[in-house]
């Protein structure tokens, strides 16, 4: 009886474990479907031409070259209001503020930030910096805009590679006679670097397949030339993905444009998450 | 000597820079508050019939106001006597610019409309039981109708009206209800789908999976998380909206529960990855002692671990719900944009966020839809924020054993 019951347990614990395997293969499973499928129809599209050519008859022929250098300007321009900014806050939390309640309060309100849907960003971008500031449906605000979203991101990043920084480092440099901020400068940040340097790759990937927030801030349907100063329109990838998937008068043709656009798109992020994976592993040794 | 004191100038000067940015959080979280309610609070106080235009009744009427849902009713044809908005039993008569046109020849109005004023206010003169919608110009100093006040929207219109019509003229429906509900139906319905799978991965990754497993799982998870939104709008829009469609025999896929399906894919990673951190958290001991009295492991992770780690996993369920709450191009992409109140999941519906991106690229700065938009943001924010903070506080509590 009592072994009866000791291999029921046992067969309804394999039960579970089988159906959670199953589970968890099949979350993974469904991100293979998601970008085999989108790969599968839109590779044919992919060549040079397709990645250097402006869109041309009504966005079914051409390609994206603007979209491209559009977002990447869009990225260029976040990060350099997003990464100082972000870096900075990190130190000043974990060096240099001495009030526990006051980096409690900056801790809770980063997480917020980081939970705020990225479409009130884009109210806000366009409230700030499109009107009152007077940007315009600008390269710059769209910066801002993007900058601000990634911000919290950076945040804490940079927070918990200080973190991982061991205290023998600081006290090291502080007995030998540096000040607090040579021994950030020459000891804590060069330690704290690669870890940083994960994060801002990773914002880069997050930053770049932003829709909502560039909506009214900076993205333009279709521009006949790439911006030449930063109270330029711009094209962006995602928006561009958005705008040839739903709206336009010939969906069909349209089509592959859309897969290819989106094949860059997780492009992008795949090579990013790659890359601060390589930059994670070659520092970490 | 002198060096010294300009280093020392030098690192006051970087820690006020650093203080500074570390406030930039903080700034941003007020700024954007500060910023969408003054945007957003103008509509309470702008009329919401259309700008530069009046609504005129007889003089003998005795209506004070209308409010804008009683004006949409009269012109829709569903309110037909005045005695419904409290006054005499007269048969109501809307009147359009367009009607008192074609009522009159092109020469009584003149060629450059200017017998137009005169022709408006007899006809109102005329007719005890009209409602005339015309342009303000067109009153002039003898004008023999009245002019009904202009009505603002209070917030009990705003929050329980059930129609949003924000460009329907003469005037303007703002009801959220249908979208705060279709928001809600679309996020539930999401983690509803997304939770069974979101916890058996967690507990998999966790505590069944080894480690060599758990290293390949895991980053292909937070992959998942980082793949675009559009991206996954598209992937609805060309395979989950055709598949919906056919299987339950529909005129159109975009339905909640295309969104729905969508969302789940999309707020997976984020419940995987919370509930994974918080069951990693019980202690070892408490397991071990679990072993120890011959419980199986299977039992050891209902009995101690999903226990010990419930806090967090509803920290979990909660900020998923948050995710899904605020996604915007995917949910705009799939679920039909209808701003009808759902009654089941293969309708159409329309989320806040989704309204924000469809309707203010097309809305004049300022306006009253405009104003209506970044009121529909602000209530994003403080859904998002509480949400926020409420899964703060549920990963704070103490454990329960």
């Amino acid at each position: 009886m009592q072994q009866n019951k000791f291999t029921g347990k046992r067969a309804n614990q394999a039960i579970f474990f089988s159906l959670f395997r199953l589970m968890s293969y099949l979350v993974v499973g469904i991100l293979f479907c998601i970008i085999g499928f989108i790969v599968i129809r839109g590779i044919g599209v992919i060549n040079w031409e397709f990645l250097t050519s402006a869109p041309k008859d009504g966005m079914t022929k051409g390609g994206i070259f603007p979209a491209i250098i559009g977002t990447f300007y869009l990225v260029i321009g976040s990060m350099l209001v997003a990464f100082p900014i972000g870096v900075m806050s990190g130190i000043y939390m974990n060096e240099y503020a001495t009030n526990k309640h006051i980096v409690r309060v900056i801790r809770v309100m980063t997480n917020n930030l980081g939970g705020i849907p990225s479409i009130v960003f884009g109210l806000f971008g366009m409230s700030l910096f499109v009107n009152k500031l007077h940007f315009g449906d600008s390269l710059l605000a769209g910066s801002f805009t993007l900058g601000l979203l990634a911000l919290p991101l950076i945040i804490r990043v940079t927070e918990e590679a200080l973190k991982a920084i061991p205290d023998t480092y600081r006290q090291g440099s502080l007995a030998l006679g540096a000040t607090k901020l040579t021994t950030i400068r020459r000891v804590i940040l060069p330690a704290a670097f690669p870890n940083v340097m994960t994060g801002l790759i990773l914002s880069i990937g997050r930053v770049s397949g932003e829709t909502a927030p560039i909506l009214f801030t900076a993205a333009a349907y279709f521009l006949p030339h790439l911006p030449t100063s930063v109270f330029d329109q711009v094209m962006a990838l995602p928006y561009h993905l958005y705008v040839i998937a739903t709206s336009g008068t010939d969906l069909e043709a349209t089509r592959p444009m859309a897969y290819g656009t989106a094949i860059v798109l997780i492009a992008i992020v795949l090579i990013m998450n790659l890359l601060a994976n390589i930059v994670r592993r070659r520092f970490s040794k | 000597m002198f060096n010294k004191k300009r280093n020392r100038f030098g690192e006051t000067l970087v820690e006020w820079t650093l203080r500074l940015s570390g406030g930039t959080t903080t700034l941003v979280i007020v700024l954007i508050s500060i910023f969408l309610f003054t945007e957003g609070w103008g509509l309470f106080k702008s009329s919401t019939v259309e700008k530069g235009y009046v609504l005129c009744v007889n003089r003998s009427n005795k209506i004070q106001n209308l409010t804008p849902k009683q004006v949409k009713e009269i012109f829709d044809g569903n309110i037909t006597s005045w005695k419904q908005v409290g006054g005499d039993d007269i048969p109501i008569e809307p009147l359009r610019m367009d009607d008192i046109a074609s009522q009159y020849t092109e020469e009584e109005i003149g060629a450059n409309f200017e017998h137009l004023p005169q022709k408006l206010s007899e006809a109102i003169a005329a007719k005890p039981g009209a409602l005339a919608f015309f342009p303000e110009q067109f009153i002039n100093i003898n004008f023999q109708g009245r002019v009904l006040p202009a009505e603002t929207i209070t917030l009990k219109e705003y929050f329980g009206g059930k129609e949003w019509f924000p460009t329907a003229t003469p005037a303007a429906q703002f009801g959220v209800l249908p979208l705060i509900l279709g928001t809600l139906w679309v996020s539930i319905a999401a983690i509803l789908i997304a939770l069974p799978f979101g916890l058996a991965v967690a507990i998999y990754l966790a505590e069944i999976a080894n480690n060599r497993v758990r290293k390949i799982l895991k980053p292909l998870i937070e992959l998942l998380a980082g793949i675009p939104s559009v991206v996954y709008g598209f992937f609805g829009l060309i395979v989950i909206v055709p598949l919906i469609r056919s299987i339950f025999h529909l005129p159109v896929g975009e339905t909640a529960l295309a969104g729905a399906i969508v969302l789940a894919i999309m707020a997976l990673p984020t419940i995987i990855t919370v509930a994974e951190d918080a069951m990693r958290t019980t202690p070892l001991a408490m397991k071990e002692s679990s072993l120890a009295l011959g419980a199986t492991h299977w039992q050891t992770i209902y009995r101690v671990v999903i226990p010990y780690a419930s806090s967090g996993i509803m920290a979990a369920i909660v900020l998923g719900i948050g995710r899904a709450i605020g996604e915007t191009m995917a949910v705009l992409m799939v679920t039909g944009n209808a701003a009808v109140i759902p009654h089941t999941l293969t309708e159409p519906v329309r989320t806040i966020p989704a309204t924000i991106a469809a309707e203010l690229g097309e809305s004049a700065m300022g306006s009253v839809q405009y104003q209506a938009l970044f009121m529909l943001g602000a209530i994003l924010f403080v859904l998002t924020l509480g949400i926020s903070i409420w899964a703060e506080i549920i990963r704070k509590e103490p454990k329960v054993q």
